[in-house]
């Protein structure tokens, strides 16, 4: 790990602000992906602003009816809220369906939406990487690359990397808004969907968040009535990233919303997938999944998305 | 207080990438002055010399690392020192009475719930903890009923204990050993 000087900031505008004036400086929260990848040197930063003290550590409710989450709230706080249970069961399954007890009891709402999208060869500083290097090659869309894991849609030709998060797929499945406070002071609220940016030709750039911005809350939207489930599939029965998780809210007509985790650079969602739910899964597929471009070892998951949001429709 | 604050308090606190801050281990306040980079792991074992608690991985995959701070077990390899200002930890140090045994300690030694000992203080801190996370009502993967009372279960057990790895494979007794706390506590 290399040297960085470090300071404890109590306001979420004075954090941004003071991160847009120091050079290569980070925020720092839970810590638990930025410090694993400092360990790596894949992250340098030269300071860290400790936003933990800034008071965002709440979930309280909005005058529209829906629960503005404070952006320090735990992944385990999350889960475990009365109301989030209650009304949004989608994102509390998404949350314990994630990473271990410990890493939920450290890591934040905030920074688990921050967390990179990577794969094996973003972490593996002997090889090539656009993300790392901008302009160094891509590894992964090497011959013989391991790409089991890999995504399959919303990827291109410099990256095929996946954004690993449980928690982003039930919250894009919610319509939730990320608020951010930028460095001149400015509120912004930005939908899941513009959140999230896909790799291009840029795939070092993951969010449209601007220099020194900050998340400050999730905004939940009033509940939506249904059945709330998320199915992940993966290669162990706990703590691993999925290989395909689909995040389901379905109505008591059939009618309903979709979206997919594991597959994209992003959670992967589209309202064409949506209006074909009373449909099944295949028709759902068809157009989530149109324009999917999988390697030969990646190309599994086209099947096992559609046969993980059928065994979810086939449940009660 | 910010790290400015520190320099002001300490002047010989004149490295930016280092700082002073005080916490609390096991009942005990320490005042450290360290490089930034320090995580708590290595501030237990290397300068408070408690080296009861682990490093297997130091990537926050293995749990031997696992240590309670305000009341919450966490990776300690996987946070730095510096942010735990004013915190209080708990490490396996911390757990044993004068003259007796954590019940958890005790259970694990009943049941042979380790052969070379490596990932065990993480486990029994984690253990510890779990037991109090389900009693807490917090919801685990294998929870069926997010709004009903949870039970504690062999799955729910194995599942909240999936962050500690034990590479001699004494899984069927961690398990045996954990339910015996919690029976004994029920």
């Amino acid at each position: 790990m290399k040297a960085f000087s470090y300071e404890r900031v109590s306001d979420p505008a004075q954090a941004a602000a003071r991160a847009a004036e120091v050079p290569v400086a980070k925020f720092i929260a839970g810590g638990t992906n930025l410090l694993d990848l400092m360990k790596h040197e894949i992250e340098i930063p030269k300071h860290l602003i400790d936003v933990g003290g800034t008071g965002l550590d709440e979930i309280t409710p909005t005058d529209e009816g829906g629960l503005r989450i404070g952006a320090l709230v735990s992944n385990a706080a999350l889960s475990a809220d009365t109301r989030v249970r209650k009304d949004y069961a989608v994102l509390s399954r998404a949350l314990v369906s994630g990473a271990s007890g410990q890493l939920r009891n450290k890591a934040t709402t905030g920074g688990n939406l921050l967390q990179r999208t990577r794969c094996g060869y973003f972490y593996d500083t002997g090889m090539p990487c656009n993300k790392r290097s901008p302009g160094a090659g891509c590894a992964a869309l090497s011959k013989g690359a391991a790409t089991r894991q890999l995504g399959i849609i919303g990827t291109s030709d410099a990256c095929i990397a996946t954004h690993p998060s449980d928690m982003a797929v039930a919250l894009c499945v919610l319509d939730a808004e990320v608020e951010t406070v930028t460095s001149t002071g400015e509120i912004r609220r930005l939908t899941l969907d513009e959140f999230y940016q896909l790799p291009g030709d840029t795939p070092e750039v993951e969010t449209a968040l601007q220099a020194g911005e900050m998340i400050t809350a999730v905004l939940l939207p009033p509940p939506v009535e249904g059945r709330h489930a998320y199915y992940k599939v993966r290669d162990r029965a706990s703590y691993a990233f999925a290989l395909v998780s689909v995040a389901l809210i379905q109505a008591p007509d059939g009618t309903g919303r979709v979206a997919l985790g594991g597959v994209a650079p992003k959670p992967w969602r589209r309202d064409d997938a949506d209006a074909a739910l009373p449909q099944g899964a295949s028709a759902v597929m068809a157009r989530l999944l149109d324009g999917a471009r999988p390697t030969q070892e990646n190309a599994y998951k086209l099947t096992l998305a559609e046969r993980t949001l059928a065994a979810l429709l086939a449940q009660e | 207080m910010n790290s400015s604050n520190n320099v002001e308090r300490h002047p010989k606190t004149v490295n930016p990438d280092s700082s002073t801050f005080s916490l609390t281990v096991n009942r005990e306040r320490h005042t450290l002055t360290l490089d930034n980079r320090t995580t708590l792991l290595d501030a237990l074992r290397e300068q408070l010399k408690l080296t009861g608690t682990k490093k297997g991985c130091d990537h926050g995959q293995c749990g031997a690392c696992t240590v309670s701070v305000n009341g919450e077990r966490i990776n300690a390899c996987l946070s730095l020192a510096v942010m735990h200002e004013g915190d209080d930890i708990s490490t396996i140090e911390g757990a044993a009475e004068v003259g007796h045994l954590d019940p958890m300690q005790q259970a694990f030694v009943d049941h042979d719930a380790f052969q070379c000992g490596y990932c065990t203080p993480g486990q029994i801190c984690s253990a510890k903890a779990v037991l109090e996370e389900i009693q807490a009502g917090l919801p685990s993967h294998v929870t069926k009923d997010l709004n009903a009372p949870i039970e504690i279960s062999d799955a729910e057990i194995r599942e909240r204990m999936s962050g500690n790895l034990c590479r001699c494979g004494a899984y069927a007794n961690i398990l045996k050993a954990i339910n015996q706390v919690a029976e004994v506590r029920s």
